[in-house]
């Protein structure tokens, strides 16, 4: 313990030490009977943010994402563990820590169904009393970036889900939080709005320093954001590194799906990539992740007749079983 | 810190900020569906104003109910539906906690830097429901002009005094109410039983119920304090409990003690919530 808080002082805006959180869940099990039994959704997870930083949180359903976030926010209390945000215990101090945080859960929106977008925005100024010069600022700013100009005066039940998560994502950043959680924010988004909330994540963390934690399942969102990427599973740490680190750990493969003019042979011309999949014109080529896209592209539209393609990215299921059967192995 | 009576004061008036913010929002909101607002006030008033109609069709076969008369039957009914309406107002809609944490959407209110108590006293606002405010208001204004009491400058100050306090505990029950919904989502037929069922027994004289029932609702839930008791003093007659005539002042007294356990049951309900898996 006494080291854990020596070496918390130094750099951690974001700290935790063996923190965990245990579900005592009843279920019915047959007439009357229940059964308790106890999920350790999260079970002894250490990290260290600094402030700044922009950190992807990755990890399949159920391993403890979304109750991280919640912790961390002071939603839920922590069953076990040392946990600091800004040096502020959440869950004791939740009301305090409440000014400097912002928080985007994907599946539930803080938005006033009936109202216009405006009106939402206006209810957040009062409510955190922020003042009026840096709220036009951090509104205009949010408007242009999230191409947010048109929607301001549109009732909130009109837009599209990419449309709403813009204007969440907005709504929590109009206080000037010094760290911002997103719990999957770009889930069932179209390409458009996926590409808008990425880039503008991008802007907020390098012009303004906001240290932003994003769970997901998408790995582009990581690959395009974050340079750090903690994986969870079964609510326990299994890696925090770099991406490339995780791809190299995982062994994993993105897969080129190429559509040619016409049925050929399998490609096996290509250096560093490998035919997994021919289905008529359409073949699958496999590469490691870490590897680059464009050199195999452009080897690939040198010698055949090609249509059209797409990469298709790991898939974090895949790249965590790899990463288990890998340490199995060792 | 938090515990000194200042911050106290500071937590307080922010609370209550928000609520009226989080109220205009709601007010708003229902002013998107114009017509459909309107249409629900008016049904709100004509339910409850047909309720009075009842009782005073009764009185036609009779003169008196439980030996009172008209007015002072209206002065009960009016009061209570003052007072009840009024909490009704405010915090009517918090039993919608129940469904806010079954579906995890308590979440949202607890990252905000206000009292998560006005966020969800102030949740789905339903200003239709001034409806029965003014039902009771108006029943109360007829009362008043007919009414044969003597009034003296303390039974003056009574009736005020007891629709405030009246209002406050009825808010206490629905604080209590929306509290135990963390631990028991579909507790709120049982507040109901309190809230609804409790003016609809308030409207009545004390004397036409059975002494075990007035005895429950006086000291088991103190409803009694909510108007019979300061009513009873006003109307000038003997209350059927034969209590110390002090008690009849007693309604804000109780209506603060009901104030302080309803926070203590916020408090600790809030301390157990539990958010939901994804
Ligand atoms: N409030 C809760 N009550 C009971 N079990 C929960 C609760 N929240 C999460 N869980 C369980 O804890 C585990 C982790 O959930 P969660 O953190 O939501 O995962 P993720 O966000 O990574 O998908 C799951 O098994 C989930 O069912
Ligand atoms: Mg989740």
């Amino acid at each position: 313990m006494a080291d854990g808080e020596g070496q918390g002082t130094v750099d951690g805006f974001i700290e935790l030490d063996g923190v965990e959180k245990v579900f005592d869940v009843r279920r019915k099990a047959g007439f009357l009977r229940r059964e308790r039994h106890r999920v350790r959704a999260v079970d002894g997870i250490s990290f260290r943010v600094p402030r700044g930083e922009m950190v992807g949180y990755i990890g399949p359903n159920g391993a403890g994402k979304s109750t991280t976030i919640k912790m961390l926010t002071g939603i839920l209390v922590p069953s076990g563990g040392r946990l600091r945000v800004a040096g502020i215990d959440p869950a004791r101090d939740r009301t305090r820590l409440a000014r400097r945080i912002g928080v985007v859960f994907g599946q539930r929106t803080t938005l006033w169904w009936d109202l216009p977008l405006r009106d939402s925005y206006g209810l957040v100024r009062r409510m955190y009393r922020i003042p009026d010069a840096r709220y036009r600022a951090n509104l205009e700013r949010c408007v242009e970036l999230l191409d947010l100009g048109d929607l301001l005066d549109v009732p909130v039940r009109q837009l599209s889900l990419g449309q709403r998560m813009r204007g969440d994502i907005a709504a929590a950043l109009l206080h000037d939080p010094e760290v911002l959680y997103l719990d999957e924010p770009t889930i069932g988004l179209d390409v458009v709005s996926k590409a808008k909330v990425r880039e503008f994540l991008r802007d907020v963390n390098a012009e303004r320093g906001t240290t932003v934690l994003l769970t997901t399942h998408d790995l582009t969102d990581i690959e395009q954001l974050c340079k750090r990427v903690m994986v969870i599973d079964h609510g326990r740490l299994v890696y925090d590194g770099g991406l490339d680190g995780l791809h190299a750990v995982g062994g994993s493969e993105r897969v080129l799906v190429i559509d040619l003019e016409r049925e050929l042979p399998p490609i096996t011309d290509v250096p560093g990539a490998r035919p997994v999949k021919v289905e008529g014109p359409r073949q699958w080529l496999a590469f490691a992740a870490t590897q680059s896209a464009a050199p195999i592209v452009a080897a690939v539209a040198a010698r055949h007749p090609l249509v059209d393609l797409s990469v298709r990215e790991p898939d974090i299921e895949e790249v965590i079983a790899k990463m288990y059967a890998d340490r199995k192995a060792l | 810190m938090a515990d000194a009576p200042a911050g106290v004061l500071r937590r307080a008036g922010e609370g209550v900020h928000a609520y009226g913010l989080i109220v205009g929002m709601w007010v708003r909101s229902t002013m998107a569906y114009r017509t459909s607002f309107v249409m629900m006030a008016l049904g709100n008033f004509a339910a409850t104003a047909l309720d009075f109609v009842g009782i005073a069709i009764m009185f036609t076969h009779t003169d008196t109910l439980g030996g009172f008369t008209l007015p002072e039957v209206a002065l009960l009914y009016g009061t209570t539906s003052t007072s009840f309406g009024l909490a009704d107002l405010a915090l009517g809609t918090m039993d919608r906690v129940g469904r806010r944490v079954r579906d995890g959407t308590m979440d949202t209110l607890l990252v905000r830097p206000v009292p998560v108590l006005a966020q969800v006293a102030a949740d789905r606002f339903a200003l239709r429901r001034l409806g029965r405010v003014s039902q009771g208001v108006l029943l109360l204004a007829w009362t008043l002009y007919r009414l044969d009491v003597h009034w003296t400058p303390v039974t003056l100050l009574l009736l005020p005094l007891m629709l405030i306090s009246g209002a406050v505990i009825f808010g206490a029950v629905f604080v209590a109410g929306a509290a135990f919904q963390f631990r028991a989502q579909d507790a709120s037929e049982v507040q109901n039983a309190f809230t609804y069922g409790g003016t609809t027994m308030l409207q009545y004289p004390p004397t036409v119920f059975a002494t075990e029932l007035v005895r429950g609702v006086t000291f088991v839930v103190p409803l009694a304090f909510v108007n019979w008791l300061p009513a009873l003093r006003i109307l000038g007659r003997d209350d059927p409990l034969g209590l110390p005539g002090w008690v009849d002042f007693a309604s804000p007294l109780v209506a603060l003690v009901c104030c302080a356990l309803a926070g203590a049951a916020w408090r600790a309900g809030l301390r157990g919530y539990r958010s939901t898996g994804s």
